[in-house]
């Protein structure tokens, strides 16, 4: 199946992305609303990701850690700092950042197959230059029989699949994935964080995943980032120190069983907080 | 056709409807006389369509020939016979193919007009708030002002009779055609539009890609509604000025007492609407077929 990723680079593209997608967020903060009804999403951060690294941001849910993404992503811009990527300054959404959401987001009225070719053809490809490009990444999510249907009518699974092919397809030096596997099923799930794993292991971009399964992040990522209840900061910055390529089989390894008790224990720690916080 | 034939013919149709069982009787040891029919479901539905337009003619028939005065007045309605004869008088007169044509360039012309203002327009009113800020109190204002109260006016400014009466059937295809697509245009899901925008997107194609096609659907029944509207709309302006026209046939024929032409324009005005109105159903479909499959 992976075959297809020793396609040539159809024109009108990006250089594929080795060695780039480095991230720098600065002294970022991030606030809702002005005066009293001002609410602080996320408290002053900054973090460094290299690239190629894969990355979880991990936190109870409205923490404000797809705030934190919406900024890379360039949806929303940080109230105070900066966020750049390869010292470009993000100041608005681009095809260089990659996004997948949780679910919904394919255009119901176009195929598959013209989702996926969407991107390059906005970047200025030719007709038949987005059509090849939809071909390999459809190819690489195991979803080219699925060209001509309508995204109402595949499963879940396979529409985040269609999605991560999507957002792949403009050769972007980041991946932003905002709790892509959410919506699934458990089993679907595992398969599809393994079929990530092999797409990123292949694919060489950087990562930054949203995630509230520790399990999940664990699994996936080189750091996983926790962020604290709401207003958001990270916390702790774990290093998973799993060989790769991974398989389900390390879930019992002392490495894994180690890094995960620890995110189990910090979120417990930050959650009991909140809820103190939350009864005074 | 006589009263006794259709009433002797009533029984035989009704086999068709399961007979209709108490529910305090015991089920099993009475079995129901399954006299029922498997008739497939359009011809049911057909069955009972042509029945009840039937009862309705019969009705109307034995109303206007014993001259029922009962607060409504059959007495000065012509029969569905006479209905008919004129039918077929008016069928041999070029003339007539005159009125129709007219009213169905006026309608065409006006509603293609609607379209092209009405549908940028919605699009633009709901997604730029400076466009809509602008423009909707005059859409507030002007929506429900009925098409013959504009009749005044559109003489009084449009320098021709054509151009008042295609002015008024205009604005009555605009309106559900300008705010179905603002509410369409509206529902334009948050995600796709980020979605769209980080895959290098141009406000352009925003519009083309996304906001369009979400809004489809409820345009599409916009133009619907329009259609009808245009078509209640165009008769008013025809009423009063014009000298051809559906609407104005049969203007005349109510200003020369020619009762039965009344009722025969009534009636090709309610079919020129129902046929226009299926006709822009089928011409929007394909656009709506991944709704369809969505299903």
């Amino acid at each position: 199946m992976l075959d297809v990723l020793n396609f040539k680079k159809p024109e009108g593209t990006a250089e594929r992305s080795v060695g780039k997608g480095q991230i720098k967020i600065e002294d970022v903060s991030i606030t809702f609303g002005k005066g009293s009804a001002a609410h602080r999403a996320v408290e002053t951060t900054s973090i460094d990701i290299q690239a190629g690294e894969f990355v979880c941001i991990l936190g109870p849910s409205g923490c404000g850690k797809s705030t934190l993404l919406n900024a890379i992503a360039g949806y929303t811009p940080p109230t105070t700092g900066s966020v750049s990527v390869d010292d470009v300054e993000v100041t608005g959404p681009g095809p260089d950042r990659g996004m997948v959401f949780q679910q919904y987001s394919l255009l119901p009225w176009k195929t598959v197959y013209e989702n996926v070719a969407f991107g390059p053809k906005m970047a200025g490809a030719s007709r038949f230059g987005a059509g090849s490009v939809a071909n390999t990444f459809l190819g690489l999510v195991g979803l080219k029989k699925f060209g001509d249907r309508y995204p109402a009518e595949l499963s879940g699974g396979m529409q985040q699949r269609v999605g991560i092919a999507r957002a792949l397809a403009n050769y972007p030096s980041v991946l932003l994935m905002d709790e892509p596997f959410g919506a699934l099923d458990a089993q679907t799930r595992l398969m599809m964080q393994e079929s990530l794993l092999d797409i990123w292991r292949n694919f060489g971009t950087t990562v930054v995943f949203i995630t509230h399964d520790v399990d999940e992040a664990v699994f996936l990522a080189d750091r996983v980032l926790i962020m604290s209840a709401a207003p958001g900061r990270i916390i702790e910055d774990v290093k998973v120190n799993l060989a790769r390529p991974r398989s389900t089989d390390m879930a019992t390894s002392p490495e894994y069983l180690e890094a995960r008790q620890f995110c189990l224990e910090t979120i417990r720690a930050e959650s009991r907080k909140a809820f103190a916080e939350q009864n005074k | 056709m006589p009263l006794e034939e259709v009433q002797s013919k009533m029984p035989e149709m009704k086999v068709a409807d399961p007979p209709a069982v108490s529910p305090s009787a015991p089920p099993a040891d009475t079995p129901a006389p399954q006299v029922q029919l498997n008739l497939p479901g359009w011809a049911t539905q057909g069955g009972i369509m042509l029945l009840s337009v039937l009862v309705g003619l019969v009705i109307w028939h034995m109303g206007s020939t014993q001259g029922w005065d009962i607060y409504l007045n059959f007495r000065n309605i012509p029969t569905p016979g006479e209905v008919f004869e004129a039918t077929l008088g008016n069928i041999a007169d070029p003339e007539f193919y005159v009125h129709i044509g007219v009213s169905i360039w006026r309608v065409m012309s006006s509603f293609v007009l609607a379209v092209l203002v009405g549908v940028p327009t919605g699009l633009l009113m709901a997604r730029n708030r400076i466009a809509r800020a602008a423009l909707i109190p005059y859409i507030e204002i002007m929506r429900p002002i009925p098409a013959v109260a504009w009749i005044p006016l559109a003489i009084l400014m449009w320098p021709t009779e054509e151009s008042s009466i295609i002015f008024i059937t205009f604005l009555g295809a605009f309106f559900p055609i300008v705010l179905n697509t603002i509410n369409g245009a509206e529902q334009t899901p948050e995600v796709l539009l980020r979605a769209t925008r980080s895959l290098g997107a141009s406000r352009f194609a925003e519009f083309r890609h996304v906001v369009f096609p979400a809004a489809l659907p409820s345009i599409s029944a916009g133009l619907a509604v329009g259609m009808g509207v245009a078509w209640f709309s165009l008769l008013a302006g025809e009423i009063i000025s014009g000298q051809y026209g559906i609407g104005y046939f049969t203007w005349d024929a109510y200003s020369m007492v020619r009762t039965p032409d009344i009722v025969l324009g009534m009636l090709v005005i309610g079919g020129l609407g129902t046929a226009s109105t299926y006709g822009i159903r089928l011409l929007t479909r394909p656009m709506l077929k991944w709704q369809k499959r969505t299903r």
